[in-house]
């Protein structure tokens, strides 16, 4: 049914902002305002210096905190460094990977993935401490004991090669998402096919909510090796063009440099093209 | 008839569903179009793949009934009901894909009409309705060209380069193509672009 994309929010939902008085808010005494200019900032990508360094104060924030103990501003803060690119919010996140609450953590693993930054790296492979046999399920809560996909992810995303032989066991983790983590990651530190293929495997096997995420995987790494099976997959075909779409980025490195399209670009489209 | 119809109505389990429309698909008849139609409905992605494919082949005598079906309250139905109109090709569909791909809220709907709208059988409608047929299906193309979705602006891409077969169209779509090409922020609908130039 996710045809459109999943906001947390609707569009017109909370006052007009603008990027100054979203900065602003960050500040006001209604902890609601604060959590939703943290949102605002992030998904208006407003990358100016003093919101990059207002939503990095507010990655201490110690007001805002729910009955277990948990953070919400933090938690969109950390979201919304992700999004603004700014490299700069770097120490503030790797901090946040020790921070008590677990949606603190994934977020910020999360962010530290599309920032790519290498610094990161050593405090990201601690969480993967007590391997496979520790990432259990926390009693009474929905998660594991750490963000375990979200650091995967992350350790591939930067390319952390000194993590291969940490992330390998966990494609025999009891949890299938988490195996797609590791599958993903490993792909992209090694080129292997053999994960993409696992992948492949999974798109195959798994229920439809397995495959929307393996999807996204593919995407992601762009293995063109599964575009018939991603095309053929049964999953609505928004997942499939999105994941396509991966796939022909990927086979499109530096277009101005070579304006002519590879055989496998025009391979993929012709895919996409069948699913519109 | 009414036997191979009352089977698909009264199918217990999605593979009864899949076999009865096969078997429906098999009799050629076109007192089973609104069958057809309703299993678009069904939530049964391998049986409304066999109507679709059963409707197609009927051809412009399937398209009044699909016009007057079309579920508004549906998106998985209508979705099928628009590719199965833009497969047919007949130019009656015309308003039909122009108001779905402008402002459908379902985005496969919207770029299953978008394809459509590049690909009308333009020849079935007499001189004086052609032109103007034409123009209207460039212009909401040009319009969605422009949409805040990347898949969409990639199905107008699609749309366009079918339409630029009319030579009278031609110029437009190409100029367009150039501009896009510079100024779409997405690698994937450039490269698209880049195809549409070299076929």
């Amino acid at each position: 049914m996710i045809e459109t994309g999943t906001e947390e929010y609707s569009a017109d939902n909370g006052t007009q902002l603008t990027p100054e008085g979203a900065i602003a808010n960050l500040q006001s005494s209604d902890l609601s305002l604060r959590y939703y200019a943290a949102w605002w900032l992030g998904k208006n990508r407003v990358s100016q210096p003093e919101a990059v360094d207002a939503l990095i104060a507010a990655l201490e924030d110690e007001a805002d905190r729910t009955e277990l103990g948990g953070y919400p501003l933090r938690r969109n803060a950390a979201r919304a460094l992700g999004k603004l690119g700014n490299c700069k919010a770097v120490p503030g996140l790797i901090t946040c990977l020790e921070c008590s609450d677990f949606y603190v953590r994934e977020a910020a693993a999360e962010s530290l993935a599309l920032l790519g930054d290498k610094s990161a790296v050593p405090k990201l492979i601690q969480l993967l401490d007590g391997g496979v046999a520790q990432a259990v399920q926390v009693p009474g809560r929905p998660h594991l004991t750490q963000p375990y996909e979200a650091v995967l992810e992350a350790l591939g995303a930067i390319g952390a090669t000194e993590a291969i032989s940490l992330i390998r066991p966990f494609l025999e983790h009891p949890l299938p998402r988490v195996q797609c983590a590791a599958a993903r990651s490993l792909y992209q530190l090694t080129q292997d096919p053999v994960y993409g293929e696992f992948l492949v495997k999974m798109l195959a096997d798994g229920d439809l909510k397995l495959r929307r995420v393996v999807l996204g995987d593919l995407g992601a790494i762009g293995y063109l090796g599964a575009a018939d099976a991603i095309a053929q997959a049964q999953v609505e075909n928004s997942f499939k063009l999105i994941a396509l779409k991966g796939l022909l980025e990927n086979q499109l490195p530096d277009e101005l440099d070579n304006p002519s399209i590879s055989p496998e670009a025009i391979r993929v489209m012709n895919l996409m093209d069948s699913l519109l | 008839m009414n036997e191979l119809i009352r089977a698909v109505n009264q199918a217990d389990t999605p593979n009864q569903m899949v076999t009865a429309v096969k078997n429906l698909a098999a009799a050629k008849d076109p007192a089973a179009i609104p069958t057809f139609i309703a299993v678009f409905g069904y939530n049964n992605p391998a049986a409304a793949a066999v109507a679709v494919a059963a409707l197609t082949e009927f051809g412009d005598l399937a398209v009044p009934e699909l016009l007057n079906q079309i579920d508004d309250y549906n998106y998985g139905a209508r979705a099928y009901s628009i590719r199965t109109l833009a497969a047919i090709a007949d130019p009656r569909a015309l308003d039909v894909l122009i108001s779905t791909a402008a402002t459908d809220f379902a985005p496969s709907v919207r770029r299953a009409a978008a394809k459509g709208l590049g690909h009308l059988n333009w020849h079935k409608l007499d001189v004086s309705q052609r032109q103007l047929a034409i123009n209207r299906a460039l212009e909401a193309l040009l319009f969605i060209s422009q949409d805040a979705d990347w898949s969409i602006r990639y199905a107008a891409v699609v749309g366009l380069q079918a339409l630029a077969k009319v030579p009278e169209v031609q110029q437009t779509i190409v100029a367009k193509f150039s501009d896009m090409l510079h100024s779409d922020r997405e690698k994937a609908v450039r490269a698209r672009v880049r195809l549409a130039y070299t076929q």
